[in-house]
Formats: C-alpha cells, sequence, structure tokens
C-alpha cells in the first residue's frame, strides 16, 4: 500500500536504526574522553533547526493534499503553529494550535 | 567535566543532594521514572500521532512499532514516513532520517563525563535509549548532584528512559490501531508538517537558531527543483553553517563589549 516492498520498509527501518544507534554510541561507545573540537560541537548544534525547517517549508509551500496549488488555510496554520510554538516553548500546544488553526481555516475557506 | 567536588564537605549539600546521594541504584532507578513521568504528556500524543501517520502512509503495525522500537526517534520517524508518503528513493530517505539525529553525536560527548566510566554493555544501552528527554534530563540531574556515584548515574538514566521511551512506543502502536478509523476529512496529510513546525518553535532560543531556520526554509523552497528530497542536503547544511556562523559572530561582538 505504501509503494514499496515490506523488505524495502524493513531495511529502511533497520538502517535507519542503525545509523542512529551509530551516532548515539559514537563518543560513549568508541571515541571516549576526547574532546569533539569546538567547531563540530558548532555545527553539530544546528543540526535539528537546520533540517526540521528544511523539510516542512516545502510541505506547507506545496501540501500534497492541494496537488501542490499553495493553500491559504495551510500557510494560515504553519504561522500559527511556529507562533504558538515560540510563544509558549510547548510542543503539544503548539501542534494542538496548529491543528485548530488550520480546521478553522478550512471551515472558513471552504 | 565531572565535578567530584572533594573540597566541598558533606555539610554543604543540600537536603535534595543529600537524598540524591543515599539512593541505591534501585532507588536511582526509580527516581528517574517518577521524574521522568511528565514526559508522557507530550510523548503520548506525540507517538500516537506517529501510528496515525504511519497507517496512514501504509505501513503495517508491526512496522510503525519496528521503527519506534528500532529508530526510537520521533523527528526522524516522522521524516521517514513523511518521505515514504512522497515515495522517495530509499537510501534518500535513510539519508535524510539519519541526518535529523545528528545531535545525537552531540548528546552521547556530553554524557561522557558523567557515564564513560560505566561498563561497555551499560553504555551500549544508554546510548539505545539516548533521546532527547532522557538527555535533557539525566544531564540536569548530574549537574546539579555532581557527586553521585557512576552506577547511581545509570539507574538514574535508565530509570529516565522507562518513563520516556517505554509511552512513546505504546502510543504508536495505540495511534496505528485508532489511526484507521479517522476520516479522510481530518486533512491529517497536513499533520506531520504541523509537528516539524510545533518542533521548531521551542527550539528558536537564540538568534544563531533563528537564523538557521530562516536559512532552512529559505535555502529548502530554492533548491526544491533538486530531484527527489536532495535539496534538503543542501539546505540543512547551509542552514547549520549560518547558524554557526551567527553563533561566532555574536560571541565575538560580546567579547568586544566586554
Amino acid at each position: 500500500m505504501s509503494g514499496y516492498s515490506d523488505l524495502t520498509i524493513w531495511a529502511i527501518i533497520l538502517l535507519t536504526g542503525l545509523g542512529t544507534y551509530a551516532l548515539r554510541w559514537s563518543f560513549l561507545g568508541a571515541v571516549g574522553n576526547r574532546p569533539m573540537p569546538g567547531w563540530v560541537r558548532r555545527l553539530l548544534r544546528y543540526t535539528a533547526v537546520g533540517v526540521l525547517p528544511a523539510i516542512a517549508a516545502p510541505l506547507v509551500a506545496w501540501p500534497a493534499a492541494t496537488d501542490g496549488q499553495p493553500d491559504p488555510a495551510r500557510l494560515i496554520a504553519a504561522a500559527v503553529t511556529l507562533a504558538v510554538g515560540m510563544a509558549t516553548r510547548n510542543l503539544l500546544a503548539a501542534i494542538l494550535g496548529g491543528m485548530t488553526a488550520l480546521y478553522l481555516a478550512l471551515y472558513l475557506t471552504a | 567535566m565531572p565535578a567530584t567536588a572533594e573540597h566541598i564537605s558533606a555539610h554543604d549539600l543540600t537536603p535534595a543532594q543529600r537524598r540524591a546521594l543515599g539512593r541505591t541504584p534501585a532507588q536511582a532507578l526509580r527516581h528517574g521514572i517518577v521524574q521522568s513521568l511528565p514526559f508522557m504528556l507530550v510523548l503520548v500524543p506525540f507517538g500516537m500521532l506517529f501510528g496515525v501517520v504511519a497507517a496512514e502512509a501504509g505501513l503495517q503495525l508491526s512496522q510503525a512499532l519496528g521503527f519506534s522500537v528500532i529508530v526510537l526517534a520521533g523527528a526522524s520517524q516522522f521524516t521517514a514516513v513523511q518521505m515514504i508518503m512522497d515515495h522517495a528513493p530509499a537510501a534518500i530517505i535513510i539519508l535524510a532520517a539519519v541526518a535529523v539525529n545528528l545531535r545525537m553525536a552531540m548528546y552521547s560527548a556530553a554524557l561522557v563525563p558523567w557515564l564513560g566510566e560505566a561498563r561497555p554493555r551499560e553504555r551500549g544501552l544508554i546510548a539505545y535509549l539516548l533521546i532527547d528527554q532522557t538527555f535533557a534530563l539525566s544531564l540536569q540531574h548530574y549537574e546539579k548532584h555532581p557527586r553521585l556515584t557512576v552506577p547511581q548515574r545509570v539507574g538514574y538514566f535508565l530509570g529516565s528512559s522507562i518513563g520516556a521511551c517505554l509511552p512513546w512506543i505504546i502510543a504508536c502502536a495505540l495511534g496505528h490501531v485508532l489511526g484507521r478509523a479517522i476520516p479522510d476529512s481530518l486533512a491529517l496529510d497536513f499533520a506531520v508538517p504541523i509537528t516539524f513546525l510545533a518542533m521548531i518553535g521551542p527550539m528558536l532560543r537564540t538568534l544563531a537558531h533563528v537564523v538557521a531556520a530562516l536559512v532552512a526554509i529559505l535555502a529548502s523552497l530554492v533548491f526544491a527543483f533538486l530531484p527527489a528530497g536532495t535539496g534538503l542536503f543542501v539546505a540543512a547544511p547551509l542552514a547549520m553553517l549560518s547558524g554557526a556562523l551567527v553563533e561566532t559572530w555574536t560571541e565575538r561582538r560580546r567579547v568586544m563589549r566586554a
């Protein structure tokens, strides 16, 4: 149903898990107490904040559900999610705020 | 560095510190469970959402569970499932889902001063259970109680992961089962972008983080023409570099002003 064979899905799961485990184990297990160069730590600090918006932005700008046409309701929902997250620093509040905004906007623009 | 703090005598300790030092490893483990329970408020609904989205993407229950047990990382799991829905090539999916977890290497390094002396098997287990929540909670605990023994630290970490990882896995399964009853009109296609955006907001702690996020957004839109999600691998490094540069720049300005 997903368009991938079961084997492919399991390969994705296993290899992603293996790669993630290697990252988690890296210093604790292998590298030990040797300090990481400052510039490496500095770059790593921005991985999450560099990767997540880069995944989200195209999904917001060209949603699959509207065949890639920019959709006002989804743009509003995205803005509200970001704003609530920044204001409350709370993941759950941001998700709930964003979904509420989405339903309201979809209802009003329908 | 672990401040062994030999120069602090026992009567300088706060009551909480004295209690922490008096715990057996098993009691430290129980303490870790109790202190990680508030995370359930976020992890249970968030995990259920993953289960729902995984079902939506056509994954079987065993595969959704496989993600939660083997990968055990929310943002990474959502990334993989979103890219499965977009029919990206498997190798690109794996690269992106692992890239989201690069910060775990930083967590791993940050724990070395506290847990580096633990047995290899314990360190192996801790590495598996190293997620945002267990890391943040344990590091905070170790810094507050610098004189804990290594077994006490290991106990606390394992306790915190029972309270954080187990509910996540159960919630994912629950979401997958309940998700089949959810109608299309709920626009769950947009649950993943919203989840990502919701994770970004709380991360924007400094100017450098804000700049990194803005560069990530702009670059990902500019490079969206690249095939099958590879634009991400241009946008994310650009964003990380911008964040690091702004951090260097703000630090230099602070030094110059002082």
